[in-house]
């Protein structure tokens, strides 16, 4: 498999919660065909701290939006959780997504007419879980993450790492088998970067869920448990974090 | 959720989401309002309608169509009978208002004192009845669309005339009638021919004028016209009326020709010492919606008693109801129309703009696990509550526009009508139009919402995060 691992939490080699097999994308840009990803195959193993990390232009966010199933392959097969995503159909897609894979933007993207409880709780919504059960899990999470107190307010009156506190406890309120992170500091400063990381490893040490990044930051790849360098659309063999 | 997201991006840019539900506040108000007025008019000219020709009429069979020109060979023989065959019939007599007899004639008019003549159109009735007829008033119009008629069953020999008529015979200072032109000097004149009635020997018809209308010698400050006719047998009968007052007509044609006249003298003017008829029998309902079942019931009493009569509603007796309403009707949907378009294409300008503002916004969602039913869902519902909101805020403006103008007290004369009404907006009330207009307004503006939201739910998650 190329990639390695620095192995420096050593959680248990399960099945691999992403597989990825000689997967390429090529997007179209006018009359040109652009090789985004080049037959890429990978596995990463679950609950673990997992960066893709390369310059930019390199792939790294083309190969997460496709192991997040908002993108398809061009060609090869991308199995989350054991699924073949390819056999879904766009709703079973959505639904896929809903139940399986949290998302952590760079740029927060939360729903700014939601408050930040609004926000947490809004994917439990797309799950049907009842009510009550919904309230307690909001609360709980955004407790956990800091933010209780500021339930109320609505994204833009919450600091950069206050929003990224809530796309945090977004991504994780419906307990997901992966959380994929594009470049989750690059919009905060080096201090409330590292506050948001910290935060990010604890809830993945308490929560035991898949994370993986799309990011450049060293501080952040610091963290990391297994690393996969890219490169050009390609993965570079035998690079460990640092 | 849907619905608290959609209520707060309303909100989100308050300026274009404002007007946009003022524009289908307008809309919506100036629908209503019109549509008031239209349903005004409606009513208007079906009180004034039902008024003067009652909501059914019966007639011989085939006199609709054919005896017009010669009524006096039409008439329905026995007709109090029939009349009160129908009048009290257990079925009918609860929908009935007034049932009377009419008498149509045609003939010549003229004023020996001024040698001056012309053709008229009478038509005979008994006073008390017409003057019934004139108070009905179902929508509440408010305001008689016509004064009683001044005549009284017991006085057979007075009559009324159209404005038009009494210029022409040049009765307009006897009957002190304003605003009306007498012959200018020197107007072509010639006596000779002006009247064969002027130049018939007056004291052959004095004798029947005398013994036709003996109570006109009563009355001698009134003036007075003959009417000269044929008789059901085709001989010239003549009677002598005296014009009580003037009885204007809406439509100048007929305002110039009209005679009304007591029942009796009308017929003793068509069929002379002959069986009197009656040229139909005109029924007034309380109410109009009663129309069809009076009028079936009629049918069966004329199967069941072997009468050859046919019923005719004011609609066919009277083209000009429907006609006018017609055009009240088209003009009201040309209105509709050119508002709904305003309304499709200001919702569908703000919901586009929307989707492309939060195309970000949709990117995120959809990677969230929101299907692209939800996207379009949630744009649709965004119209929708866009559309209420006017709407409402449209109906509550209609409303008090009514509610102004009609305590203005403005009046008009309607269409074909000579006196003037109270001028009023039927919004309380017209709850079918309220209902169907706030109705239609959302459901356009919900239309409107489709388009932008299917673009919004057919974008591809990428390309909408990417979104700048």
């Amino acid at each position: 498999m190329p990639g390695a691992s620095t192995g420096r939490q050593g959680g248990p080699r399960d099945e691999p919660v992403v597989r990825l097999d000689r997967v390429t994308k090529t997007y179209r840009i006018g009359a040109i065909d652009v090789r985004a990803v080049r037959g890429i195959s990978l596995a990463i193993a679950p609950q673990r701290f997992t960066m893709l990390i390369g310059p930019s232009g390199s792939g790294k966010t083309t190969l997460l939006n496709l192991i997040g199933c908002i993108d398809a392959p061009t060609t090869g097969t991308v199995r989350i959780a054991g699924q073949d995503v390819a056999e879904l159909s766009d709703n079973a897609l959505s639904d896929f997504r809903a139940r399986h894979v949290g998302f952590i933007f760079q740029s927060f993207s939360l729903i700014p007419v939601l408050t930040a409880y609004e926000n947490v709780e809004y994917p439990l919504l797309l799950t049907g879980v009842p009510a009550q059960k919904r309230r307690a899990i909001t609360l709980e999470m955004l407790e956990a993450v800091g933010l209780k107190d500021q339930r109320r307010q609505k994204p833009n009156e919450l600091s950069g790492g206050q929003k990224q506190r809530v796309a945090i406890a977004r991504a994780l309120v419906k307990r997901p088998d992966i959380v994929l992170a594009d470049e989750p500091t690059a919009n905060l400063d080096s201090e409330t970067g590292a506050s948001v990381v910290a935060l990010m490893r604890r809830m993945q040490t308490e929560s035991h869920t898949t994370f993986i990044f799309a990011s450049h930051d060293p501080h952040l790849i610091s963290h990391a448990d297994d690393t996969f360098t890219i490169r050009d659309g390609g993965i570079v063999a035998g690079e460990a974090a640092p | 959720m849907i619905f608290k997201i959609a209520f707060r991006n309303i909100f989100r840019n308050t300026r274009r989401s404002l007007t946009t539900m003022l524009t289908i506040a307008i809309g919506t108000a100036a629908t209503l309002v019109f549509g008031a007025y239209t349903v005004y008019v409606t009513y208007g000219l079906q009180t004034g309608t039902v008024d003067r020709v009652g909501h059914l009429t019966v007639y011989r069979r085939g006199y609709f169509d054919f005896g017009s020109g010669n009524p006096a060979i039409w008439g329905i023989p026995h007709y109090n009978d029939v009349l009160r065959l129908i009048a009290t019939d257990p079925v009918l007599k609860p929908l009935i208002a007034v049932a009377t007899p009419v008498q149509y004639v045609a003939g010549i008019a003229s004023n020996s004192d001024t040698g001056e003549s012309r053709t008229f159109i009478g038509t005979g009735f008994i006073p008390s009845d017409r003057d019934r007829m004139k108070r009905w008033d179902e929508y509440d119009v408010g305001g008689r669309t016509e004064p009683d008629t001044g005549l009284r069953d017991d006085d057979t020999s007075r009559g009324v005339v159209g404005a038009g008529m009494a210029r022409v015979l040049g009765l307009c200072g006897q009957l002190h009638l304003g605003n009306c032109p007498t012959l200018p000097r020197g107007a072509p004149s010639d006596t000779a021919a002006a009247s064969d009635v002027a130049g018939l020997p007056k004291q052959d018809f004095s004798d029947l004028v005398s013994r036709d209308a003996p109570a006109a010698k009563r009355a001698a400050v009134l003036p007075r016209i003959d009417l000269v006719a044929a008789t059901a047998g085709g001989a010239p009968n003549v009677v002598d009326l005296q014009i009580a007052r003037v009885d204007p007509q809406g439509v100048r044609e007929l305002d110039d020709i009209y005679v009304g006249m007591h029942i009796d003298l009308a017929q003793q003017l068509v069929y002379g010492r002959g069986e009197h008829r009656a040229t139909g029998i005109v029924i007034q309902l309380h109410r109009t919606e009663d129309i069809p079942r009076a009028r079936a019931r009629l049918a069966q009493l004329y199967k069941m008693h072997g009468l050859d009569l046919e019923t005719r509603d004011f609609a066919e007796i009277t083209p000009f109801y429907t006609q006018a309403l017609n055009l009240f009707r088209s003009i009201f949907s040309f209105i509709s129309i050119i508002i709904g378009i305003v309304v499709i294409f200001t919702v569908s300008n703000a919901m586009g703009m929307s989707v492309v503002e939060r195309t970000d916004e949709i990117g995120t969602t959809r990677a969230l696990g929101v299907r692209r039913s939800g996207i379009r869902q949630q744009f649709l519902v965004e119209g929708i509550l866009l559309g209420a909101m006017g709407a409402t805020a449209g109906v509550v403006i209609a409303f008090v526009v009514s509610f102004a103008i009609n305590a203005v007290g403005l009046t008009w004369t309607p269409p074909a009508q000579a006196q003037p009404v109270p001028l009023k907006l039927y919004m309380f009330g017209a709850w079918d139009l309220v209902g169907w207009t706030w109705a239609l307004l959302i459901v356009l503006a919900a239309a409107a919402a489709l388009l932008p939201a299917n673009r919004a739910a057919r974008l591809q998650i990428v390309d909408a995060l990417r979104h700048v």
